[in-house]
């Protein structure tokens, strides 16, 4: 693995390798020092072209807790406002002296210019509506802790898939992981053309919602141009949000989960958010501990290949 | 300068294909036999020589944006391809919306002297879709063709305006045929591939909206009309009807929508981005179909040079367009079925009628001016360089069957195997 910028292609053995070596830095980071000299020497630089605070502060928690060093790059306050091109930004800063890049950029593909220019291994943070695969690991791993296996799980989908990169990554690492997807949103929130996309759609929650074993509620993204989706944000909470009367319909051991930032009262309930069933932190926690996975991965040495 | 003679290739007369001799003398075609002997002979056995190439639709890209082409820059690359006249689009700074730049445009490509450059007139002031541009002027200075292109004329009454005033004159309209609501905030096709990357996509009725608005103004006013790079297998299907009702409608394609889909634009590879986009199997498939059973007239290369630094970010960030000119004739003989008369045809007789410009895609003749493409349509290469200033192609490392040998301009032999003749 040279570089990690997508789920697509992965195989549900190289997924559950990574959420193996992902389970043993679950174990380092619940140590009292919860550090390991793994990438010590190294320098990890997190380049997110579009504002982050929570994935950003994830990676560099992950590379810190493998003792690499990181460095860090704010489009704000940049000479990408002075008119420098995105090939000068990250040549620069390689020269400076990394070993891997963590990218995060608003257009679909940012990432894989990036590494063809650089010549070192980039992980994708997030490329427009397109990749997110470290949250894709993270969700994966958080269903699999739950559940021991992904294999025969019922996963529901629900809300802005169209612009979701979030959506995109995890359908691909749960149909890889044999679970069943359903794509559930009204129809300009549905990909426009879904035949490749290894899920079912329906626009239709409460029809399918008794079905899941998992509740995957995306985050109304208001900033992408809600308001020529649907008509009103109150008219989709009604129709998709997931409400605590949703809540109390679903299997009792079904769980659900949320990439945040959340909207409470919009896609997802305060009160649905809270209940332990909804394992939003655990999320949060795991997603340090695939990123120590993915980071060790490509940075670690020859034994992980 | 010599006698030049074309030896043993297969001569497109008015008459068909014969196995001839060509001498070249002062400009025009002397003498059409066998057993020619000259000064210089480029052998021609196995190849097709015919009129020269023209393309109806280029972008020089001066004056104004010099960095990424230049009318010689631009003048090589087509005769490296082929070509002896170059329709060179108006979306210039200034725009080729007045009489003095359309004059600048054909006095600098008569300098350079390696093609003929014909300017294309906006036809909005500034290429601005709010008012006429000097259609009078434009006239003056010999300009038969008028376009926004890079921008639809999206008020239909101005164009209706227009087609009005040019119906008289049997000037045509060019029209970059992408509705604006529908193509707004999209940079692919719209369909499976634009949906897995996440990219807003351009539905094929972007395109298919327009054209058909536009063929209800051409029976209107009766104006001559032309559909710049068909994308979809439903234009298509307007095209013809539109024909078939007899309509003064001509359609092009250009040779990157009959070479790829919309599968090529998976890497994000900028390469692969222009307006109207790749679309899909089926559309590409229908626009080979067309060209092939005349539907649509011609091949139109969109040569559209942007500099390297432009092209090497994210796609969505990327100029539309890509090179075109040196690999164009190559392209259509690879990915469509057509014998050296239908060649011709759509990338030299065809054209010149639509551009209505003299001495350009007429078969050959003794006396006739010798302005003359040599094409050996089973060399099998695959392009790795390029003479014009920027490097935005797509072909680079596609297998193509066909090349140019020769090119003839006025006589003179500008380009040898693909290389520009100085």
């Amino acid at each position: 693995m040279n570089h990690f910028l997508t789920i697509d292609g992965l195989t549900a053995d190289d997924l559950n390798g990574l959420l193996d070596d992902a389970d043993e830095f679950v174990e380092v980071l619940h140590r009292p020092i919860p550090k390991v000299p793994a990438l010590r020497g190294k320098t990890v630089a997190t380049m997110f072209f579009e504002p982050s605070t929570r994935t950003k502060m994830s990676f560099e928690k992950a590379a810190k807790a493998l003792s690499a060093d990181t460095m860090s790059f704010s489009p704000g306050t940049s000479s990408l406002s002075k008119g420098e091109s995105l090939k000068d930004t990250v040549l620069t800063v390689k020269a400076m002296g990394t070993d891997a890049m963590v990218v995060r950029h608003k257009a679909t593909g940012a990432p894989w210019r990036i590494a063809e220019w650089i010549q070192q291994p980039v992980l994708n943070a997030g490329d427009g509506a397109h990749q997110h695969p470290t949250q894709a690991l993270l969700d994966a791993l958080t269903i699999r802790q739950h559940f021991g296996t992904l294999n025969g799980l019922k996963i529901g989908i629900v809300g802005d898939i169209r612009h979701s990169r979030v959506a995109r990554s995890d359908i691909q690492a749960f149909a890889t992981l044999g679970a069943e997807v359903t794509m559930v949103a009204p129809r300009t929130l549905l990909p426009v053309d879904s035949l490749d996309f290894r899920a079912a759609a329906t626009e239709d929650l409460d029809e399918v919602l008794t079905d899941f074993d998992v509740v995957y509620v995306l985050r109304v993204q208001a900033e992408r141009g809600g308001a020529s989706v649907f008509p009103s944000l109150s008219e989709y909470t009604g129709r998709y949000g997931i409400t605590k009367g949703r809540f109390a319909r679903l299997k009792p051991e079904a769980i659900v989960l949320h990439p945040g930032p959340m909207n409470r009262g919009v896609e997802i309930e305060g009160a649905v958010a809270d209940d332990p069933r909804a394992l939003i932190l655990d999320q949060v926690f795991n997603g340090v501990a695939v990123r120590m996975a993915v980071l060790f991965r490509l940075l670690g040495g020859e034994h992980h290949g | 300068m010599g006698d030049l003679i074309l030896a043993g290739g297969s001569v497109l007369t008015a008459n068909g294909t014969e196995e001839a001799d060509v001498r070249i003398r002062d400009g025009l075609i002397a003498e059409i036999g066998p057993g020619l002997e000259g000064d210089e002979t480029i052998d021609c056995h196995g190849a097709w020589v015919g009129p020269g190439l023209v393309d109806l639709h280029a972008h020089f890209r001066e004056p104004g944006q010099e960095w990424k082409e230049d009318i010689e820059s631009g003048s090589r690359a087509a005769a490296a391809g082929g070509y002896t006249a170059v329709f060179a689009m108006p979306n210039t700074e200034p725009a080729i919306d007045a009489g003095h730049v359309a004059r600048f445009v054909s006095d600098r490509g008569a300098e350079v002297g390696v093609v003929e450059v014909v300017p294309v007139g906006a036809v909005t002031r500034g290429r601005a879709g709010k008012e006429l541009a000097h259609l009078d002027e434009l006239w003056a200075a010999g300009v038969r063709v008028f376009s926004d292109d890079g921008d639809v004329v999206a008020d239909a009454g101005l164009l209706r305006q227009a087609m009005d005033y040019l119906a008289a004159r049997g000037g045509v309209i060019s029209q970059h045929a992408i509705d604006v609501g529908l193509s707004s905030g999209g940079f692919m096709h719209e369909g499976s591939v634009s949906s897995l990357l996440g990219i807003y996509g351009i539905p094929s009725a972007a395109d298919d909206v327009i054209i058909a608005r536009d063929i209800r103004l051409v029976e209107m006013t009766g104006a001559r009309y032309h559909v710049q790079h068909l994308s979809t297998a439903t234009a298509v299907g307007l095209i013809a009807a539109a024909k078939a009702k007899g309509l003064p409608v001509t359609a092009e394609v250009t040779p990157h929508h009959l070479a790829f889909d919309h599968t090529a634009a998976e890497t994000t590879d900028p390469a692969y981005k222009m307006m109207p986009p790749l679309r899909s199997t089926d559309d590409r498939d229908a626009l080979r179909r067309g060209l092939e059973d005349g539907t649509v007239d011609i091949v139109g290369t969109d040569h559209a040079p942007h500099a390297a630094h432009e092209k090497e970010v994210p796609w969505e960030h990327a100029p539309n367009g890509v090179l075109g000119l040196e690999w164009a004739a190559a392209a259509v003989n690879t990915f469509t079925d057509l014998d050296q008369a239908a060649f011709y045809d759509r990338l030299s007789v065809a054209p010149a009628r639509i551009g209505q410009i003299n001495g350009q895609g007429m078969l050959l003749a003794e006396g006739g001016p010798a302005n003359l493409t040599v094409f050996d349509p089973t060399v099998e290469w695959a392009p790795s360089t390029t003479v014009s200033k920027s490097e935005n192609s797509p072909y680079f490392g596609l297998p193509l069957r066909g090349k140019v040998v020769a090119t003839v301009y006025r006589g003179r032999v500008t380009s040898r195997d693909g290389i520009p003749v100085d």
